[in-house]
């Protein structure tokens, strides 16, 4: 299920520096009162990009988002899209499409006057509107169903039609907010599925919402990571699970096990983690700083292994997922416990009995 | 088991599913109650209407000589012309408040409700008292217009008087029937509509408005059909051209005593009253009528659908035109004060006429000079020192509390009945407890003035009784409905299956968790009784007499300040019990 490595993809092919990006956020802010729900934040999105804002409830994510679109007035910054500054530009005027995390589907109008209501505001002839409904609801595969009214329709057909409704007429910005939150999880794996397939095929500029690190790691070219209404970590989601920048991205994406201390250098120059757990090697190229987090991978941990580095504790539960076993070590008094990948055709540790576990020194992140 | 065992349990469990009402029972009292003094008296004046007097052969003389005299024909139009207008005004001026108030922030929602409701809290007589007040040759308005050198206005006995009385009355019914609808349209729905591309015009009125039809087409519908059946507005602040149906048939019966002429003429404002319902039913579902959300959400189908739209869209269109100068004119800021103020002023108008009656009620002037020249006492002392006055007050006071525990009582228990039934008899029972609401007061009224005239109940308290509940009823029915629609049942079987009785959980469980929708069916009840004129009109005279009728009759007479007096007290009471009953719904802490 946690195999993110292996899906990882390449980012997309940049653009030269030069080229203008679709989307350009620069210092937008939101502050209401006293709270902060935005700090100023800068956010540059290339033509064709899957981008996904990622983090906990309250980190600002749909603030950011409505303020793209216009629903929300900035308290500063500026939007810039395709080098036009859009900020004062009225909700309707912007050529934005967003779909909403209940879908707001216009319970009044049937399906197919849902999706023809966007191009009905831009004047399109009805004969053009007609075709131009019809593909779009082929292209979501609810053709039947284009008399039925919005309450007639399973969740799952209510957020293709969202979905129809905002691709039919070809925004360049697509913004997405929770879209699939009210979805049980196999609909929702299908519905990922499909809306890749819809950027895919159109080629659109997608910004994603989702506190679902799993939905971001499967769906996204590149991930933004919020918290406490800032961004804490930009990148693909290879570099961000390989690469966290803060024990915050680590602990929010996947599973990790966390080591907290400080940094010494023993006699041949290799950095050194000391913390409560006994003294760490960490790879040579950590760059210098004072104490820090340790990050290591539950894949990466082995018991009875190879292995620069080793703690050693008592085996407390073991969990199959499938896929792979889990292994929870407590450590010390047992205040802390890690989790260990077991090793492929590996016999699962008993209960209570104590192991070695062990990783190499560049396997581990060293982050703030 | 075989297929004819099977076959055979199915239709056997029908067979008894057919017999049996399970809990519908309950609904017993109620169906009884209703049938004897609400649908019998008024069939039979709907019989009456078409019988001769002396032969009691069939015969439509009387609807031939409504229509082939002038003046009569008269009355019909303008009764359907006011009551239209009524209608209309009530809705152009409750929707921008309506729509201001769902916007609001709960809490301030709630207080600005409570002043919306003033007029809906003060007795018919205290409000047409009140616009006496303010609209009179010599009342408020005009003494301020000649104190500032200006000409007076004719505001009283003519058509402006009624429609101000009128639309005072209405305004609040109209709001608070849009208000429910309102508050459930989903907001984001607007927002969808701009992100889709639509011009704020055009998403108010192609999405917001259109959801919201529902609730205007249901306050258009209770406005017209309840102004239908006014007659004290119409005879104290109109004129001889604004004289209404129930005017005529109070006429009718009580000068001549003419009651197949009176059942003719009910008839017709029935007929008016149950064509608007069956109009509407076709539209929007009847069911709406009481938060049901209808199947037919898009009001209509096919050509009417269309047409509708393109209204809508022409309506978009004229708004966006006309808003775009005013709102350059005006400025953005100015755009966004506009409607806090128009409902400001709105709320004005429904408040003030409460308020001008209280300085005059302390006046020392026999006459109704506002500012009053003096404050006194003087009022009250001939109030209290009035044996009329005093024993009119006691008995409504105690005629409405007898109201309110049967009404309560009825009502409870068929809408525990009609919650717990899934019969298909459910639709049809309930739409018969809501009837006394639709057909009008004074067709009730006149009808039960016959039965009563038979059965010696004229002029007898249990006659005012009978005739308050089966007005009260619905209201009772509806507030307790709504409370009973959202209780859990499973705290029911959790209570039986911790050893409880039905009857002790009923008493220790569902009456607890229901009881705001108790209180407020007591309270509906209550004040439905307190300020009914209509039954008493007929049913009370003489020395039992009660409050409103003894203040009707004075205004017909003449006004003076213990009308004043009086209304601060009737005012006083009502208030009083508002007060009790909101401190009896809120959950023991
Ligand atoms: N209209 C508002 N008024 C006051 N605070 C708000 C408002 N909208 C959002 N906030 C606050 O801003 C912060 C960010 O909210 P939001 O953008 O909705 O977060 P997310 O979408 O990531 O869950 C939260 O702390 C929230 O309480
Ligand atoms: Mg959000």
């Amino acid at each position: 299920m946690l195999s993110p490595l292996a899906q990882a993809r390449t980012a997309p092919v940049q653009a030269g520096a030069a080229a203008t990006p679709k989307l350009l956020v620069d210092g937008l802010t939101k502050r209401y009162g006293a709270i902060t729900a935005l700090e100023p934040t800068r956010l540059e999105v290339p033509a064709g990009e899957f981008l996904t804002l990622l983090g906990p409830s309250g980190s600002g994510k749909t603030t950011l988002l409505q303020m793209i679109c216009g629903l929300v007035e900035p308290s500063g910054g500026r939007i810039l899209i395709d080098g036009q500054d859009e900020t004062r530009t009225p909700v309707h005027k912007r050529d934005i499409g967003l779909v909403f995390q209940h879908y707001a589907l216009f319970p009044h109008l049937t399906v197919a006057e849902n999706i023809g209501f966007p191009l009905r505001m831009r004047g399109v002839a009805p004969a053009d509107l007609a075709r131009r409904v019809k593909d779009a609801l082929e292209m979501v595969h609810l053709g039947h169903l284009a008399g039925r009214f919005p309450k007639e329709l399973s969740g799952g057909q209510q957020q293709r039609v969202a979905l129809a409704r905002c691709f039919v007429y070809q925004p360049s910005v697509i913004l997405m907010d929770e879209p699939l939150g009210a979805l049980d999880k196999k609909l929702r794996e299908h519905m990922q599925y499909e809306i890749k397939r819809l950027h895919r095929e159109t080629g659109a500029t997608i910004i994603y919402v989702t506190h679902d690190q799993e939905e971001a790691l499967a769906m996204s070219d590149r991930i933004c990571l919020m918290n406490h209404a800032r961004i804490e970590q930009i990148g693909t989601p290879h570099d961000i699970y390989a690469r966290p920048k803060t024990a915050f991205a680590a602990d929010f994406i996947g599973v990790s096990n966390i080591f907290r201390g400080q940094v010494r250098r023993d006699g041949a120059g290799t950095p050194m983690l000391v913390t409560g757990n006994g003294s760490f090697r960490l790879s040579a190229d950590t760059p210098e700083r004072p104490d820090g987090a340790l990050v290591v991978r539950p894949e990466q941990l082995d018991i009875d292994g190879e292995g620069d580095n080793e703690v050693r504790g008592e085996v407390v539960d073991t969990v199959y997922a499938g896929s792979e076993t889990r292994v929870l070590v407590a450590l010390g008094g047992g205040e802390e416990t890690i989790t260990v990948r077991l090793r492929r055709g590996l016999a699962p540790p008993r209960l209570g009995e104590v192991v070695a576990v062990r990783w190499r020194a560049d396997a581990g992140v060293l982050v703030s | 088991m075989s297929a004819a065992t099977l076959h055979h349990d199915g239709a056997f469990a029908a067979a008894r599913r057919r017999l049996r009402f399970g809990p519908l029972w309950l609904a017993a009292p109620g169906l009884a109650f209703l049938a004897v003094f609400f649908l019998f008296p008024v069939l039979r004046l709907l019989g009456l209407s078409v019988q001769d007097l002396e032969t009691s052969a069939w015969t439509g003389d009387h609807y031939a000589r409504i229509v082939a005299t002038d003046v009569y024909f008269r009355v019909l139009m303008s009764t359907f012309r006011i009551a239209g207008l009524t209608a209309l005004l009530s809705l152009l001026f409750g929707y921008p408040l309506a729509y201001w108030l769902a916007q609001l922030p709960e809490r301030q929602r709630g207080l600005a409700i409570l002043a919306v409701m003033v007029p809906f809290w003060t007795s018919y007589l205290v409000k047409t008292f009140a616009w006496m007040v303010i609209l009179g040759r010599t009342g408020v308005i005009n003494q301020i217009l000649s104190g500032t050198g200006m000409p007076t206005l004719p505001l009283l006995h003519n058509e402006f008087g009624v429609m101000a009385g009128m639309v005072h009355a209405m305004l609040p019914l109209a709001v608070l029937t849009m208000l429910p609808v309102m508050t459930t349209i989903d907001r984001r729905l607007v927002q969808a509509a701009e992100t889709l591309g639509a011009p704020p015009a055009n998403a108010f009125w192609l999405v917001y408005f259109q959801l919201s039809l529902p609730g205007v087409a249901a306050a258009g519908l209770l406005t017209f059909i309840s102004s239908l059946g006014f007659f004290i507005v119409p005879a104290l602040l109109g004129g001889p051209q604004q004289t209404m149906l129930a005017q005529l048939i109070i006429t009718q019966i009580q000068e001549m005593l003419n009651w197949a002429f009176a059942g003719a003429l009910a008839t017709f404002m029935l007929v008016a009253a149950m064509v608007t319902c069956w109009v509407y039913d076709r539209l929007f579902g009847l069911s709406s009528l009481s938060g049901e959300t209808s199947g037919r959400a898009g009001g209509g189908q096919g050509h009417l659908r269309n047409a509708g739209m393109k209204t809508l869209s022409a309506l978009a269109k004229a708004s966006a035109a006309l808003g775009g100068p005013v709102g350059r004119l005006l400025g953005p800021k100015m755009m966004d004060r506009l409607l806090p103020l128009y409902s400001a002023l709105v709320i004005v108008f429904l408040v003030a006429p409460a308020l001008v009656v209280v300085p005059i009620a302390f006046t020392t002037s026999p006459f109704l000079d506002f500012p009053p020249p003096g404050y006194g006492l003087e009022w009250f002392r001939v109030y209290f020192n009035s044996d009329l006055w005093v024993s009119a007050t006691v008995r409504s006071f105690a005629v409405a509390f007898a109201t309110a525990i049967l009404a309560t009582l009825v009502a409870g228990l068929a809408a525990l009945a009609l919650a717990r039934s899934s019969s298909r008899w459910r639709g049809a029972i309930f739409a018969f407890f809501l009837a006394p609401m639709i057909v009008p007061r004074i067709v009730i009224a006149v009808g039960l003035f016959y039965l009563f005239a038979q059965i010696g109940l004229v002029a007898t308290d249990l006659g005012l009784i009978i005739g308050h509940t089966v007005l009260a009823l619905p209201f009772a029915f509806v507030a307790i409905s709504a409370v009973v629609k959202g209780h859990d049942w499973r705290l029911d079987q959790a209570a039986a299956t911790l050893g409880a009785n039905r009857f002790r959980t009923l008493m220790l469980v569902t009456v607890p968790l229901i009881r705001g929708g108790l209180v407020a069916a007591f309270l509906f009840a209550f004040i439905t009784s307190f300020d009914e004129l209509t039954v008493a009109i007929f049913v009370s005279g003489g020395v039992k007499t009660t409050l409103p009728k003894q203040m009707w009759d004075d205004m017909i007479l003449q006004l003076n300040p213990t009308l004043a007096a009086v209304s601060v007290v009737v005012f006083a009471i009502v208030m009083a019990l508002l007060l009790i009953a909101e401190w009896l719904r809120r959950p023991a802490r």
